[in-house]
């Protein structure tokens, strides 16, 4: 059995063989996987807000903006030996599970979370290799650093990779 | 500060009065609807970070049946009614007379879903009215939106708005529980409501105890 690190809400993490890095139950929060497939280090943050400007509290959790938390995991997959221009993006999340006729900008927040994160991802110069963002089901990742596959579970459409 | 913070015990016990006047309403509309004995738990208050939110709606993979609804008026928030696929199919079944109704196998009957969706409505509308009632407060539901996917992928949505002021939720969470018969029980759902950071002080206030500065 391989071991499986857990990435919760607005958090975190980073794995390496024979690990896998999974986060569950993305709604409109989006799933980042950054990867070196040279010297196989993956790094996932679950992402949930666009922008840490959005924040009103004086102690924040970088893990949970979008900027923030992706120069957190660049910083600790540098840390980890990668090379940052040696490092791709795949994405899953951003989604819409609810419509609503008075759509207010708050329930938008699924496609302006994957915008946000493909921004900061082209202003630190890293690829985004492939990507199942939006529609309106919610998704579990999984991420392999040996096959640099990531795995999507939706309750519609059982399992894909990309 | 965060409010958090400043959330006394009697603070937790008057939300949890909330949950039991606003929950024992909807349970009295449900047992009436369905002409079945609804009984409800004591409702519990937790604060939790996102991290172990999950552990609340049944662990990562639950998949629900859920109804949202979006507060708006002097205390605005979120709610939520959940309900376990099967519970939600066999509601269903009994309402439209409608045997092949499955929500395991989708595509889903149209009509099925809106019967859920306006079960849903009903339910949330009467807990609604209650706790306006408890509190004199103003709220008015939105239209209700109904998901059958990933409990905490639907759950997430209500904490956007709380998810700016900080890592916690308060959930008031309320089970209601259909009774089989003399000694069996069985979950109906869940209510789950969500206050956004600044309607707390509002519903404190409104029902006499202020939160200190």
């Amino acid at each position: 059995m391989s071991e499986v690190v857990k990435v919760g809400m607005a958090d975190l993490n980073v794995a390496k063989p024979p690990q896998k890095i999974r986060t569950s139950g993305l709604g409109s929060c989006v799933g980042v996987v950054l990867y070196d497939e040279t010297i196989k280090v993956c790094g996932m943050a679950h992402v949930m807000l666009p922008n840490s400007s959005l924040g009103k509290t004086e102690t924040m959790n970088k893990a949970k903006y979008a900027d923030t938390a992706l120069v957190v995991l660049l910083d600790k997959l540098k840390k980890m030996g990668a090379n940052h221009v040696r490092l791709k993006a795949k994405l899953a999340g951003g989604s819409q599970m609810f419509k609503f006729s008075s759509s207010s900008e708050m329930m938008r927040i699924g496609p302006r979370n994957v915008e946000a994160v493909k921004e900061k991802l082209k202003e630190l110069r890293i690829r985004v290799v492939s990507e199942d963002v939006g529609g309106t089901s919610g998704r579990t990742i999984e991420f392999d650093p040996e096959t640099s596959k990531l795995s999507i579970r939706t309750v519609s459409q059982g399992v894909s990779e990309i | 500060m965060s409010f958090i913070n400043r959330i006394q015990p009697e603070h937790l016990d008057i939300l949890k009065e909330v949950g039991n006047i606003g929950a024992g309403h909807a349970a009295t509309a449900l047992s009436k609807l369905l002409n079945k004995t609804i009984d409800m738990k004591v409702p519990a208050v937790r604060v939790t970070s996102f991290d172990t939110i999950t552990e609340l709606v049944g662990g990562s993979d639950n998949v629900v049946a859920a109804i949202f609804l979006r507060i708006e008026g002097e205390a605005p928030g979120n709610m939520f009614f959940m309900l376990p696929v099967n519970e939600a199919t066999r509601l269903i079944q009994y309402l439209t007379g409608d045997q092949s109704f499955d929500l395991n196998h989708p595509p889903y009957s149209e009509l099925g879903l809106s019967a859920l969706q306006e079960l849903g409505n009903i339910l949330a509308g009467s807990y609604l009215s209650a706790f306006s009632d408890f509190t004199k407060l103003n709220l008015q539901p939105s239209v209700p939106a109904l998901s059958i996917d990933m409990a905490i992928a639907i759950l997430s949505y209500g904490l956007l708005e709380l998810s700016q002021v900080g890592d916690y939720a308060i959930v008031i969470d309320t089970e209601i529980l259909e009774k089989i018969d003399e000694n069996s029980k069985k979950t109906t759902g869940h209510f789950f409501l969500l206050p956004d950071p600044d309607s707390y002080e509002k519903i404190f206030q409104a029902l006499g105890v202020p939160m200190n500065e």
